[in-house]
């Protein structure tokens, strides 16, 4: 296929001119007749009874169109959203599965928890005159503390969860990590906390429902990565409207980065209350709504152990995680710390023997869930922090370190001891790519420099693997989670050529109306130019599983190359019978069907042109048209690996830390745009950077109070905070999908935390600095540095 | 009570009632039906719904509407010369892949525009992140952003705007 804009190529997207002249349409752009504006009163204690709620006042204020409590819900026989995967303890039980109604009944659990829903004529109206519903709280002690949720004397959350103990799970023999650390020369140990994050993609959430009398239909437009699998929820758990009588609409969505994965109450309930209503309701969140109640990610605290031989070999992992769950259990909260996080353990390493232990906990805190990396981040946190502390203990370099215990290139497929089989991989090139490319054996020269100008400069390795491209059903099935993992593709040519592609995956940033174009191009030679995409509607796309966990082109692509075969399959019978040839001899060239050593062809517009209007047409053996389906389940997940490699200086007498060079190299397997997956990569590190040096979720441990509620407070990176980065990349295709494509969109912020941090600790070593906790803020770094609180 | 605003925006006379509290970046989005200026946020941080006024660029959701009578507006939708031509910016941000999501550049785009001006057309990577201070993006990484605005700079030079 031509090289300029097929798999391969950079090609610019096709998306952006709508992005670059304001006319993109995201949900609160959405102009609807007679729309009115929802607002949600929220509350404002972290755990409270509500003794009387007064909505009276509230119902005269001018605009007012109605008011919805929990009580009306409930009325209403409203379901609880739910948590689609179901973990088994070690004891084999299902995690505990506290209810989660859309609206608060008696009690309130988070600073945010939703307690009445106001709709009016205007947002301005709505708000008004929910600031005059009166609330009388009975404020009870607040549990945000995650390191002692467990603990005795702590509020619980809810009765049905005693302790606040989700589950209590396992991975690997206990026995068989304490016979492997009873052989080991030399023990390193750790404690981190990962420190809890809010997403905060740029376009804040939102909903907008109609209801159409006449039909019964219900249309919701959502800022959703995955309109089926809502509609899906909300139609057989939540709401009970039938699929088919409820369209979920997920127009341009704003960025996502896990937090728009889940299904929330907001749009659960504007789309019960249109009916209600009478005439369409918008919501969209003011930010402040953002940090409080949008799913945050991360909030472990895990104390780790690594067993090594004489030679530095590794021998085992210890791990033990209390992995924070918030107040409610969302979506798919239970398997982030679990399946997402503790199957990640090997990293990129031999290590023969794997213990974790895992607990979840209920606090008074938003939901957590699934954000960019999910569990993996998490994962690569603990391992590439230990493995760095142990070189600097045994001091070993520590690149060698990690390239004595990899994985090698010939052990693939190769089985960990946490249940992954790594389909493919070669890590030695990589990290030898990313020190060529960060220039790591001059190092030292750099470090004296700095010196000689009173700062500390550090650098840090983070090799990372990750299980991404969700995946195989049967095995997601197998592991407790509530949904298939394939996706879905249609292929439909209109008869004067050109092509829509339905997908079901979902773009909110990835530039999926460039990359998949870019595999119909190639595949079928059909101009860029007469491809569009089709994405985000149920009523136009075919079922599929939506956008995260990277699966978008190893999954979605995969379903549209399998989509593809059909169209060549059909195609060349068609062109068979109007070239008078035998299918056999026909073959699919540059967009063409032709005679193997003959003049004969058939352009496919030619063929796809006799299936619609079908005059010479083998009407007896085949049907017209030309639209065809596919669905395609992977046979395992994709694992894409890489090392990252940070330098950082560091102000002794301030604390602040500055990125002076961030160097990535990755193996993606087989690239469709590398402009596209760079600028994944580059989103990706700036996420991690913020985790390592500016992002911090904090509760007030005695309120409860979301003190990080901000722009203002919670440090989003900025321009001047990151550097440009250096990026390579290594190619080892994936065996197992057609493309031979691995996922990009999480892995810069999977491997960056570790890397930055490990830097950080690199550099305050000479100061005999042993833990700087993350986020390393000037704060936390001058407290490092100089002791005391 | 509503009160009478009349402002040109995108070169054309506009005009209409407005709430005293009614902001600069909901005139044009509820009452103009002019999406492409967004809010990203409400505490005047996150750069979303910059806009040119009169010049300059200001975040519109930091300024009331009725403060803006008689004066010339310029936004995302108001800048490229035609539907083929874009603005020298905004074809640097497609060229550098400056924007993914797209929710944050049209702020981008309006700041960074000014931002060249303001800097007579010089400008280095240092002090494009330091100006890009008021405008968040959570997709980019900012790399390919400060890229394109360090290639838009001489083009829009040359193009003389």
């Amino acid at each position: 296929m031509t090289a300029a804009t097929g798999i391969g190529a950079r090609v610019l997207r096709t998306e952006d001119k709508r992005f670059l002249t304001g006319t993109g349409r995201y949900v609160d752009d959405l102009p609807l007749a007679r729309a009115t504006h929802a607002y949600f009163l929220r509350s404002p204690h972290a755990h409270a009874k509500i003794r009387s709620l007064d909505a009276a006042a509230a119902k005269a204020m001018p605009g007012v169109v109605a008011i919805f409590t929990g009580k009306d819900t409930a009325d209403a026989k409203v379901g609880g959203l739910i948590c689609g995967w179901v973990v088994k303890d070690k004891h084999g039980q299902p995690h505990k599965a506290p209810p989660h109604p859309v609206m608060a009944l008696d009690t309130v659990r988070y600073v945010g928890d939703t307690v009445a829903m106001v709709v009016a004529n205007s947002h301005d109206e709505a708000r008004d005159a929910a600031e005059a519903i009166k609330v009388d709280y009975e404020v009870l002690p607040a549990n945000v503390d995650l390191a002692r949720a467990f603990d005795r004397d702590v509020s619980e959350v809810h009765p049905e969860a005693p302790g606040n103990l989700v589950y209590d799970w396992e991975i690997g023999v206990k026995a068989d990590a304490d016979a492997a650390f009873a052989k080991a020369a030399h023990v390193t140990r750790i404690d981190l906390v990962n420190n809890r994050l809010i997403p905060n993609a740029m376009e804040p959430r939102a909903a907008a429902a109609d209801y159409d009398k006449g039909t019964g239909n219900y249309t919701l437009w959502s800022t959703s990565q995955n309109p089926h699998v809502l509609r899906l929820i909300l139609s057989a758990f939540v709401l009970g409207i039938p699929e088919h009588k409820l369209r979920v609409i997920a127009p341009d969505v704003g960025g996502g980065f896990g937090s728009k994965i889940f299904c929330y109450n907001e749009e659960t309930m504007v789309t019960w209350a249109a009916s209600r209503v009478g005439r369409p309701i918008k919501w969209t969140a003011e930010r402040s709504e953002s940090f409080m109640t949008d799913a945050h990610g991360r909030d472990h605290v895990t104390h780790a152990e690594l067993a090594l031989d004489k030679d530095g070999k590794f021998l085992a992992l210890k791990v033990d995680t209390i992995a924070n769950m918030g107040a409610y259990l969302s979506t798919f909260s239970t398997a982030v710390p679990t399946y997402l996080y503790a199957t990640l353990l090997a990293g990129q390493y031999t290590t023969p023997v794997i213990y974790a232990n895992v607990r979840a906990a209920l606090t008074h805190t938003a939901p957590v869930d699934a954000y960019r990396g999910a569990g993996r981040p998490e994962a690569t946190f603990v391992i590439e922090s230990i493995v760095s502390k142990a070189a600097a203990e045994l001091k070993m370099d520590p690149a060698e370190l990690r390239r004595k215990n990899f994985i090698p290139a010939t052990a693939f497929p190769y089985q960990t001891p946490v249940a992954l089989q790594y389909d493919s991989g070669n890590y030695l090139p990589i990290i030898d790519e990313a020190i060529r490319i960060a220039d790591y054996t001059s190092f030292e020269s750099r470090r004296a420099e700095a010196k000689s100008r009173g700062k500390l400069r550090g650098i840090g390795f983070s090799s990372y693997i990750e299980a991404c491209g969700l995946g195989p059903s049967r095995v997601i099935g197998q592991l407790g989670g509530g949904v298939g993992q394939w996706e879905a593709a249609q292929i439909k040519f209109n008869p004067t050529g050109n092509v829509q592609v339905m997908t079901g995956s979902h773009s909110h940033g990835q530039g999926h109306e460039t990359s998949f174009a870019q595999i119909i191009h190639d595949k079928l030679g059909v101009p860029m130019e007469q491809i569009e995409i089709v994405h985000g509607d149920t009523a136009t796309t075919p079922f599929g599983m939506g956008t995260y966990g990277s699966r978008s082109l190893a999954v979605g692509g995969s379903a549209i190359v399998k989509a593809t075969d059909k169209i060549i399959a059909k195609g060349k019978k068609i062109a068979a019978h109007l070239m008078e040839a035998d299918v056999a001899d026909v073959v699919f060239e540059q967009g063409t069907f032709k005679v193997a050593g003959t003049d004969k062809a058939v352009p496919l517009g030619a063929a796809v042109f006799a299936a619609y209007v079908p005059h010479n047409y083998p009407l007896e053996e085949l049907e017209p048209g030309m639209d065809e389906n596919a669905f395609y389940d992977p046979s395992n997940f994709v694992y894409p690996s890489g090392t990252q490699i940070c330098e950082v200086e560091i102000d002794p007498d301030t604390g602040l830390v500055e990125i002076v060079n961030h160097t990535a190299v990755d193996d993606f397997g087989n690239i469709i745009n590398p402009m596209i997956v760079d600028g994944q990569v580059h989103g990706g590190i700036a996420q991690g950077v913020g985790q390592a040096l500016l992002e911090n979720a904090v509760y007030d441990k005695e309120t409860g109070q979301l003190v990080s509620g901000s722009f203002m407070d919670y440090t989003l990176p900025r321009a001047d905070n990151v550097p440009s980065f250096k990026l390579g990349n290594k190619v080892t295709p994936c065996p197992h999908n057609p493309l031979g494509v691995k996922g990009c969109g999480e892995a810069g912020a999977i491997a960056a935390p570790a890397a930055v941090m490990n830097a950080v600790h690199d550099a305050l070593a000479p100061l005999g600095v042993k833990h700087v906790p993350m986020p390393a803020t000037p704060l936390n770094v001058w407290q490092a540095i100089h002791g005391g609180n | 009570m509503t009160i009478n605003v009349a402002m040109t925006v995108n070169g054309k006379a506009v005009s209409g009632k407005v709430e005293a509290r009614t902001l600069l970046v909901q005139f044009l989005r509820e009452h103009l039906g002019m999406t492409g200026t967004h809010v990203g946020c409400d505490t005047s941080q996150c750069g979303a719904c910059v806009v040119h006024v009169d010049g300059k660029s200001i975040k519109s959701c930091t300024v009331l509407a009725v403060q803006l009578e008689g004066s010339n507006v310029l936004t995302i939708e108001g800048l490229a010369e035609s539907a083929e031509k874009l603005h020298p910016m905004q074809e640097a941000f497609r060229e550098n892949h400056a924007l993914q999501c797209g929710f944050c550049t049209p702020g981008m785009v309006m700041s960074a525009i000014d931002m060249v001006k303001r800097h007579d057309y010089q400008l280095d990577e240092a002090t494009v992140r330091r100006e890009l201070e008021g405008n968040l993006c959570r997709c980019t990484g900012y790399h390919n952003i400060v890229k394109a605005i360090l290639a838009a700079a001489p083009a829009m030079k040359s193009a003389g705007v």
